[in-house]
């Protein structure tokens, strides 16, 4: 008999202790492609920092495979990439984690979706996960991305991170709960 | 290529919105524009698996991670986790966290004047079997007073965070016990709007998992998003 999933509820303030055992802010573990490190913070709606958020991260790998039997399992490599990151933001609402950029995985046609993170966002005041994106700068698939392009375009730029300055292989992405520069967030 | 299917999106008032004014946390915290819909990709209907190694076989036992005993009413907690048609959710992670038995937390920024319990972390992990079924031994935990508004307690409440077998059926939620008086004036457990879908969230009282002379049993089935029909099924 089909039944009604179980309703959402807050993670709270004391999340950590339950979640942290699984804190993993290097992605790339096992993979010989090129890091990333991606780091930003998490704003509310006065702009102010959010010390008690955790982002979890779903990603394919730098050849566009997610480790999952309906995609790509590869239950026999001896280094998996494992593709899943937890990242609790620190006491000025920060968080930092190193990753490799996957590759396209085929979208709902057929074509390839431009490369991206999923991202979870948790944390006290939210009743449920907020789900979002982070697209690479300067990636010509970014245009045709299916996801992408459903998105207004004034709002595309809350996905895209950001190439720091002076700093090589570090991008810039903030997650802006509220306000101008409000991220965008998905139904999914 | 096979045509990909979704995960159904949940009932109308059965999840709570983001914004719920009365939970004052979320009005700074909860987006103002609407969620954008977007098709359905691999990148929703995959999601990770963990290592068996992520809880030891001891972590579903919360009385038993320390040199004593921890204080408080002993309880087992069990259930099955099954989609929305019934099936089994086989072997995925089931992490729980709660207060111990005085209603504190083992966290650096719980300031209730409640004594911690050198006994209690207040930590459990395990794996579903193959029947979708879980279980933990924990004690129950106490109320406890937070700031939402003048005399604010939190009903008693225990957290529970799956995954299931996608990026998209990730639920993180509390379970509560029944007849406890604080629901009714609890916003983190009236953010959902149905009643029906309200009351999923609370325990119920289970004689066959209670063990004489050891331990009142509570039962918590949880129910995760399920598969879209295809085509043919609708």
């Amino acid at each position: 008999m089909p039944g009604h999933s179980t309703p959402s509820q807050t993670v709270g303030p004391f999340f950590s202790i339950g979640l942290k055992h699984m804190n993993r802010a290097d992605l790339a573990e096992g993979s010989t492609s090129e890091r990333l490190t991606i780091r930003g913070s998490v704003l509310d709606g006065d702009g102010q920092p959010v010390p008690d958020a955790v982002l979890e991260i779903w990603q394919a790998d730098a050849d566009g495979r997610y480790h999952h039997p309906e995609h790509s399992a590869v239950p026999n490599d001896a280094t998996p990439f494992f593709g899943f990151g937890r990242i609790p933001t620190d006491a000025h609402g920060r968080f930092s984690f190193t990753t490799v950029k996957p590759g396209p995985v085929y979208g709902p046609d057929g074509k390839p979706q431009a490369p991206h993170l999923q991202i979870s966002v948790f944390m006290r005041g939210l009743l449920k996960q907020l789900v979002t994106r982070l697209y690479f700068p300067e990636e010509p698939l970014n245009a045709a991305d299916p996801v992408f392009q459903v998105v207004p375009e004034s709002r595309r730029k809350t996905l895209i991170a950001r190439q720091a300055s002076q700093k090589q292989n570090t991008l810039e992405w903030n997650v802006c709960l509220q306000g101008g520069d409000e991220t965008v967030f998905f139904d999914c | 290529m096979k045509p990909l299917l979704g995960y159904r999106k949940p009932a109308p008032g059965t999840q709570p919105n983001h914004l719920y004014p009365p939970y004052v946390s979320s009005i700074k915290r909860a987006p103002k524009h609407p969620l954008v819909s977007i098709p359905v990709t691999l990148s929703e209907t995959t999601g990770p698996s963990f290592p068996t190694e992520v809880a030891s076989p001891k972590a579903f036992d919360l009385t038993r991670q320390h040199k004593g005993e921890p204080l408080g009413e002993r309880i087992t907690v069990s259930g099955r986790v099954l989609d929305e048609d019934g099936r089994p959710i086989r072997n995925t992670l089931v992490e729980i966290w709660q207060a111990n038995a005085a209603g504190r937390y083992l966290h650096k920024n719980d300031q209730h004047d409640a004594p911690l319990d050198p006994n209690f972390t207040g930590v459990g992990r395990t794996f579903t079997d193959e029947d979708g079924r879980y279980r933990f031994i924990t004690v129950r935990p106490g109320a406890y007073p937070w700031k939402n508004h003048y005399n604010a307690w939190r009903p008693q409440h225990i957290h529970f965070s799956l995954f299931g077998p996608a990026f998209a059926t990730r639920l993180v939620t509390q379970m509560y016990f029944p007849g406890d008086p604080l629901l009714e004036f609890d916003p983190i457990f009236h953010s959902v709007p149905e009643e029906a879908a309200r009351r999923r969230l609370i325990s119920s009282f289970d004689w066959l998992s209670t063990e004489p002379d050891l331990s009142l049993g509570f039962r918590f089935d949880i129910v995760l998003r399920g598969r879209e029909a295809t085509p043919l099924e609708r």
